[in-house]
């Protein structure tokens, strides 16, 4: 029931987007959508082509062919810091922190695109350049606050254990307010509590804050558990999308998984 | 026991004879060393944005040098030239980006290196067609007188240098420190891939960085060239920000800051108290003696930030 009411329209539709590199082709002729406050997961084995995928969509990779749809706006060609500019925000799969500045630092770079003093008026730090600092400031706070990591506010990252390094570039993709968020494997190397806690946040910012989540992750329980529908992919094409417990029983998805001789 | 004599006790025995005098030394060294700090800065700033070692820094000096040179011998009053020859700069910046670093994006470092090489020529060649290659006199209006405080002999030129390095340190460091510019270019330093995934616009951090490396040059070219006047050799005077980079790290602000007048001050020291028992002028390779030997015991610089793999 509740889910019904959180789901809405499509909000990113992927056409038919073909990707290579020279000779080798990492994604063939993949088409899926995904909907306004939906959580999505895309799942495969090693090297099916998840980050590829991620990557063309806020425009990291140029897809070959096909098109992208984000909120009605149609693209073959996009530059990333206009993926960001237009509500798209991620993480990494190997965590890409700015490792010499701080956990508040860091997520300041989040609310850039939220600064609408030009480079000249921020660079003079002066009046309604300092003014809006601050305000961006608080909002940095609140979402800090939000995935609890004030204590380590001040520390360096490059200095953080793995796992905290996570949570703050999870922090630093929402200080952006996107509505839409690539978590590109959120929990691989975690123990087991850590998961559950980047689980519990994943889960808290869709609720929230309604964001639509796609995420690529290898813990098949993970996924199950808090995805809405799944997209699966192997050797870089679909072989299967819908909701946990259809792709579970896919006779494919297991072949994919489990390996199977193919004659 | 001879050579231990001239080499270990004498020189100290002569610093001793005259504090004064020695402080003197060490004062006209730090004033020197001022001047290296600004050429070095130009190098941190570039670095620290974009982990460039840009060869052609000294001739960017000497480009905005002859620019503004150029524009006052066609009686443009001063203020309005340095503006001008700052409009250049960044314009400089600008074709820099478009025609060089945008082609050159995920390149290896040696790759950039080796463009800021050629850029370098560029700079030469373009500098000297456009404005002649006879040594020019720049005026700028400031005596160099010397005056003594408290006994001690200063110039009033350096003095002006040296004030306002300082300034421009102080303006620099609130820059990268406070602002969110600041903070987009140190971003852009440690990770293109994640700068790019919040939306900061690569290209206008270039242009931005290279602009502000131009306003450090210019800068340096007038100090340098209202001291020694304006001339091919001060594309050499980039060589003596090499051991105060070695000295301070190569992506340290204050570093570049206290390198260059760790090397000002080794230079005339050792000049003045060894240079005799090397029969003189030993201010001409002293500084990278000096480099060499700090390399040995700290790689990373006095203030460089300590390379750490994890395995």
């Amino acid at each position: 029931m509740s889910q019904e009411r959180r789901i809405g329209d499509v909000i990113l539709n992927v056409e038919n987007v073909s990707l290579s590199f020279g000779g080798v082709k990492a994604l063939t002729n993949i088409s899926f959508d995904v909907r306004e406050g939906e959580i999505r997961a895309i799942i495969g084995p090693n090297g099916a082509g998840k980050s590829s995928m991620l990557n063309c969509i806020n425009g990291f990779y140029k897809p070959t062919e096909g098109r992208i749809t984000f909120k009605g706006e149609s693209h073959a060609q996009m530059e990333t810091h206009q993926a960001a500019s237009q509500g798209i925000a991620r993480t990494f799969q190997n965590i890409a922190l700015f490792r010499g500045m701080t956990t508040l630092d860091n997520v300041m770079t989040g609310r850039n695109l939220k600064m609408k003093r030009n480079f000249l008026w921020q660079a003079l730090y002066y009046g309604p350049a300092v003014k809006e600092e601050l305000e961006h400031r608080e909002a940095a706070e609140r979402v800090i606050d939000f995935l609890e990591i004030e204590s380590i506010r001040k520390t360096v990252v490059g200095r953080l254990p793995y796992g905290l390094q996570k949570r703050v570039e999870l922090a630093r993709a929402l200080a952006a307010e996107p509505d839409m968020l690539l978590l590109d494997e959120p929990m691989a190397g975690m123990n087991h509590e850590e998961k559950e806690d980047m689980c519990r946040y994943i889960l808290d910012v869709n609720e929230e804050f309604g964001t639509t989540i796609v995420l690529i992750e290898h813990d098949m329980s993970v996924v199950m558990d808090i995805s809405d529908r799944v997209v699966v992919l192997d050797y870089g094409e679909k072989i299967a999308d819908g909701e946990p417990d259809d792709v579970r029983a896919n006779q494919r998805v297991i072949d994919a998984y489990l390996g199977v001789q193919h004659d | 026991m001879e050579v231990l004599n001239t080499f270990l006790i004498a020189p100290f025995l002569d610093m001793a004879d005259s504090p004064i005098f020695l402080l003197e030394v060490v004062i006209g060294g730090l004033m020197a060393g001022v001047m290296y700090s600004l050429v070095a800065l130009g190098f941190v700033l570039i670095y620290k944005a974009s982990g460039v070692f840009n060869y052609a820094q000294g001739a960017m000096v000497l480009f905005a040098a002859l620019t503004l040179v150029g524009l006052m011998e066609r009686h443009v009053p001063l203020i309005l030239a340095i503006i001008l020859t700052m409009a250049v700069m960044i314009g400089v910046a600008y074709l820099i980006e478009r025609f060089m670093l945008r082609k050159l994006v995920n390149q290896a470092q040696i790759i950039l290196f080796m463009a800021t090489i050629g850029l370098n020529f560029v700079f030469e060649g373009t500098g000297q067609i456009a404005w002649g290659s006879n040594v020019k006199k720049l005026d700028i209006g400031i005596p160099d007188n010397s005056f003594e405080i408290g006994g001690i002999l200063m110039s009033s030129f350096d003095l002006f240098a040296a004030v306002t390095a300082a300034i421009l340190v102080a303006v620099l460091a609130v820059f990268f420190q406070k602002t969110a510019v600041g903070r987009a270019l140190r971003a852009v330093a440690d990770d293109h891939q994640a700068a790019l995934s919040v939306g900061i616009p690569l290209k206008t951090i270039w242009v931005i960085v290279w602009s502000v490396a131009g306003f450090v040059a210019l800068v340096a070219g007038i100090m340098w060239g209202g001291k020694a006047g304006v001339q091919f050799s001060l594309v050499l005077i980039a060589l003596k920000a090499l051991p105060v980079l070695i000295l301070g790290g190569f992506e340290s602000v204050p570093g570049a800051i206290i390198g260059g007048l760790l090397i000002g001050v080794f230079e005339k020291v050792s000049e003045v108290y060894w240079g005799p028992a090397f029969g003189g002028a030993i201010e001409g390779w002293f500084a990278y003696m000096a480099a060499l030997v700090f390399l040995m015991f700290r790689p990373q610089g006095l203030f460089g930030e300590k390379i750490i793999e994890r395995v």
